[in-house]
């Protein structure tokens, strides 16, 4: 399974983690150490946690960090091999029959059959794709917990041999090993199968001092005070029962919505009127803002 | 190397993780490419090849502990910690609290003044010494003595009285605020409180690390990693699980209620083809000329489930009853059409204590406290619930009900009255009894269950969530 070629994109643990950082992707230890042993062992990478903490967007930062090409397949219900791996052009291959028809009156079966199973009529999708493609891929998988269990199965191949069979065309080897990431919002247990083939990694909300540097990082022009202040009361927030606890990106539209607001520090009336944004449903407003507003006793 | 592993990785397993052969190897391999002394990347390396579900993380943390953090209590380690205690010491010195190395001497107030300084300027060295300190000092550890790290935890905390010194930290910052000229609002307050509650906290699992540390020294990982040994939570008995057990359960509820929403629907979107639709047939004739080349079946709508749950909250069960009453009020979300009903002696509706509620504790506690269930003493009285609810509800009970009844059918000798189990079950498209006890209880003393049991689809034993998601499992 292990492909010869490979050169490791990452020289060390830190190289990793310095390198996100460049691209405003504030990592810690676990996820630097996960991407790093990615590439190492050749393995796919499973991100689950709570939405909003940046699943998606290690992928992404991953890709730009390594100026690959991201080649994102959104998954579904109902997703299928026709769309998450390859498809034949059937209207170009009808085409060819007719045009071979009018031609040539001798052509036989075998010869037309052979000619529109050739590569010029396969539509490639995401999967085969990032297995073909010979400049480097990051394939991101998103969302992977939506489609059902019997679709997951379609994964399995590419996840651990990096090759796609098709019936009429043989096998399609990878010219080079993607990074690859799946992301799983949690929504159901996924299969051994799959979970077995990857490296498992858990996003969860950041510690304080994280989330104030990832504040920073991403809020242009935010003072350092303000910023702390942020971190401080989501992470408040976050320890009451919520429907939903606000995300990393929440947490990022506030920082944006302060500074647009002027805001040098956060007073409680501010807080309280500008909580729509960190939290999505009411009863979760109206229960965060008793609880900010109220002496804590 | 490769042996400490070995064990480490059967020690997971007689945790209860699933570790595939495969894995392990990706494990061995893993940790070629990360050096060990680097111990949270070694960590994670080896998590993320070995554990593959985020609520085994905790029980995964502690065997990683005993294993390679606690262990090797060498030289080299020694050291470690003296350069630590120096560097806390050092820093002390400057706020001229105490001389170098003589944390020994101190007073016990003038260690909980130190505590508190340390506290208030999240001074880590300090602190990290300071828990050292407080466990040789407090904890009274003996070696050999056959009592858990719980009991030397319980007893270090007990002296340190951390709640008095969290309320010392508000009281200085209130104090510092006005001084500035002003009061702490109340969301200063808050964020204050929880900032020390967060330092306090670590200290905690600083003390609690140490605790073990000096544990494994004396005892060995092998029998430390056995002691520690918690069931995962999909193990834990509902009726013996503890607060923290409780709202992690509460966390995985959600996904299963999800699942047997999707079982239960799904059910009914595979049955049998329908009449031809003669409508939508022609219509698709259209595109083949008017040839109705393809005909089209009238599928038979997908019903809605309804799902009637009837929970025993009595005392002999109430642990699970909790439990239940939060698998309701997710399933409640999950489905439109679902009633909840909770008995003692007496039954009582209790579908509108979770109707437009979203804070599921507040909903329990309502059904707890205005339920009305009471009929004679509070004891349970199966065989008079289910008559009235027989009596009250039982002509809405149709064939798309689904009746899930939950309890350990203890009728403290009253009459079974089993026949409605088995009315119901006429009436309804399945009745299910889920028992909290376990089977080898089933049938001792006032347990009746086979007698109701006789009349179910099925009766189900329940104690952990790996069961009741066999449960839904199986509905499919």
């Amino acid at each position: 399974m292990t492909l010869t070629n490979a050169e490791p994109r990452f020289e060390s643990v830190p190289a990793v983690r310095e390198g996100l950082a460049g691209v405003n992707y504030l990592a810690d230890e676990g996820i630097a150490g996960v991407v790093y042993l990615a590439d190492r062992l050749q393995k796919p990478v499973l991100i689950e946690g709570p939405a909003g903490t940046g699943k998606t967007q290690l992928a992404k930062s991953i890709a730009e960090l390594t100026e690959s090409r991201l080649i994102r397949l959104q998954c579904y219900e109902g997703l299928d091999e026709s769309k998450a791996l390859y498809e034949w052009n059937y209207k170009k291959q009808l085409l060819r029959i007719q045009v071979e028809r009018n031609e040539d009156e001798k052509a036989t079966w075998n010869d037309i059959e052979e000619d529109i199973f050739a590569e010029d009529f396969l539509l490639t999708r995401p999967l085969l794709e990032a297995i073909r493609a010979t400049d480097p891929v990051v394939l991101l998988i998103d969302e992977v917990d939506r489609v059902e269990v019997e679709t997951e199965a379609l994964l399995l191949e590419i996840l651990s041999d990096y090759q796609v069979s098709i019936p009429e065309l043989g096998t399609v080897q990878a010219t080079q090993v993607p990074l690859v990431f799946l992301t799983s919002n949690n929504t159901r247990e996924l299969s051994e199968a799959l979970k077995r083939r990857c490296l498992y990694l858990h996003l969860d909300y950041p510690d304080l001092a994280r989330e104030k540097e990832i504040v920073l990082a991403r809020v242009p022009g935010i003072t350092e005070n303000l910023a702390d202040q942020i971190a401080r009361v989501v992470r408040s927030i976050r320890q009451l029962e919520l429907k939903k606890a606000p995300s990393v990106s929440e947490t990022l539209d506030w920082a944006r919505t302060l500074l647009l607001l002027g805001a040098t520090e956060i007073s409680e009336a501010q807080a309280t009127e500008t909580l729509h944004i960190l939290l999505k449903y009411q009863s979760d407003i109206e229960k965060a803002a008793k609880e900010l507003s109220a002496a804590a006793s | 190397m490769l042996d400490v592993l070995e064990g480490f990785i059967q020690e997971l397993r007689t945790a209860g993780l699933p570790v595939s052969l495969t894995e392990n190897l990706d494990a061995m391999e893993a940790v070629q490419h990360i050096p060990m002394e680097d111990r949270e990347a070694f960590k994670y390396a080896l998590a993320a090849t070995l554990v593959k579900s985020h609520a085994h993380w905790k029980a995964f943390e502690t065997v990683f502990e005993v294993y390679f953090s606690l262990r090797r209590p060498g030289p080299g380690d020694e050291a470690d910690l003296e350069s630590d205690a120096d560097a806390g010491n050092l820093q002390l010195d400057e706020s001229g609290a105490a001389g170098a190395g003589a944390m020994d001497s101190l007073s016990p107030e003038e260690l909980a003044e130190m505590l508190y300084k340390a506290l208030l300027n999240a001074d880590e060295a300090t602190l990290k010494a300071l828990a050292r300190q407080a466990v040789t000092r407090f904890a009274g550890m003996e070696p050999g003595r056959p009592v858990g790290g719980t009991y030397y935890l319980y007893r270090t905390l007990r002296n340190l009285d951390l709640d008095g010194v969290l309320e010392r930290l508000m009281e200085a910052s209130r104090e510092q605020a006005e001084q500035a000229g002003g009061e702490l609002t109340s969301l200063e307050e808050r964020l204050e409180r929880d900032e020390y509650q967060e330092r306090i906290a670590q200290l905690r699992q600083e003390i609690e690390a140490e605790i073990r540390r000096r544990l494994v020294a004396d005892r060995g990982p092998e029998a430390m990693a056995r002691t520690l040994r918690k069931p995962l939570p999909e193990d834990v008995d509902f009726m013996h699980a503890s607060r923290d057990e409780m709202a992690q359960l509460r966390r995985t509820i959600q996904p299963l209620a999800r699942k047997l929403a999707v079982r239960l629907a799904r059910k009914r979107r595979h049955g049998r083809k329908g009449p031809l639709d003669f409508r939508n047939t022609m219509r698709h004739s259209l595109s083949y000329g008017g040839v109705p080349a393809e005909p089209k079946f009238r599928y038979p709508r997908p019903a809605k489930p309804e799902i009637l749950v009837v929970a025993d909250i009595s005392g002999s069960v109430a642990a699970f009853a909790r439990f239940t009453l939060m698998f309701v009020y997710a399933i409640a979300s999950q489905f439109s059409r679902v009633r909840a009903f909770v008995f003692i002696d007496g039954i009582d509706e209790v579908t509108r204590f979770f109707e437009g509620t979203e804070d599921v504790n507040q909903a329990v506690h309502r059904v707890n406290t205005e339920a009305d269930v009471i009929w004679v003493d509070g004891h349970s009285d199966y065989g008079h619930a289910f008559q009235v609810f027989w009596e009250k509800w039982g002509r809405e009970v149709s064939p798309k009900s689904s009746v899930i009844l939950l309890g350990d059918a203890r009728n403290n000798y009253h009459s079974s009255q089993a026949w409605i189990v088995k009315e119901l079950r006429q009436r309804a498209r399945h009745v299910y009894w889920l028992n909290p006890e376990p089977r080898s209880y089933w049938d001792t003393g006032d347990s009746i269950v086979s007698e109701y049991g006789a009349h179910c689809d099925g009766v189900y034993e329940c104690r952990n969530l790996r069961q009741l998601e066999r449960f839904v499992e199986q509905l499919g």
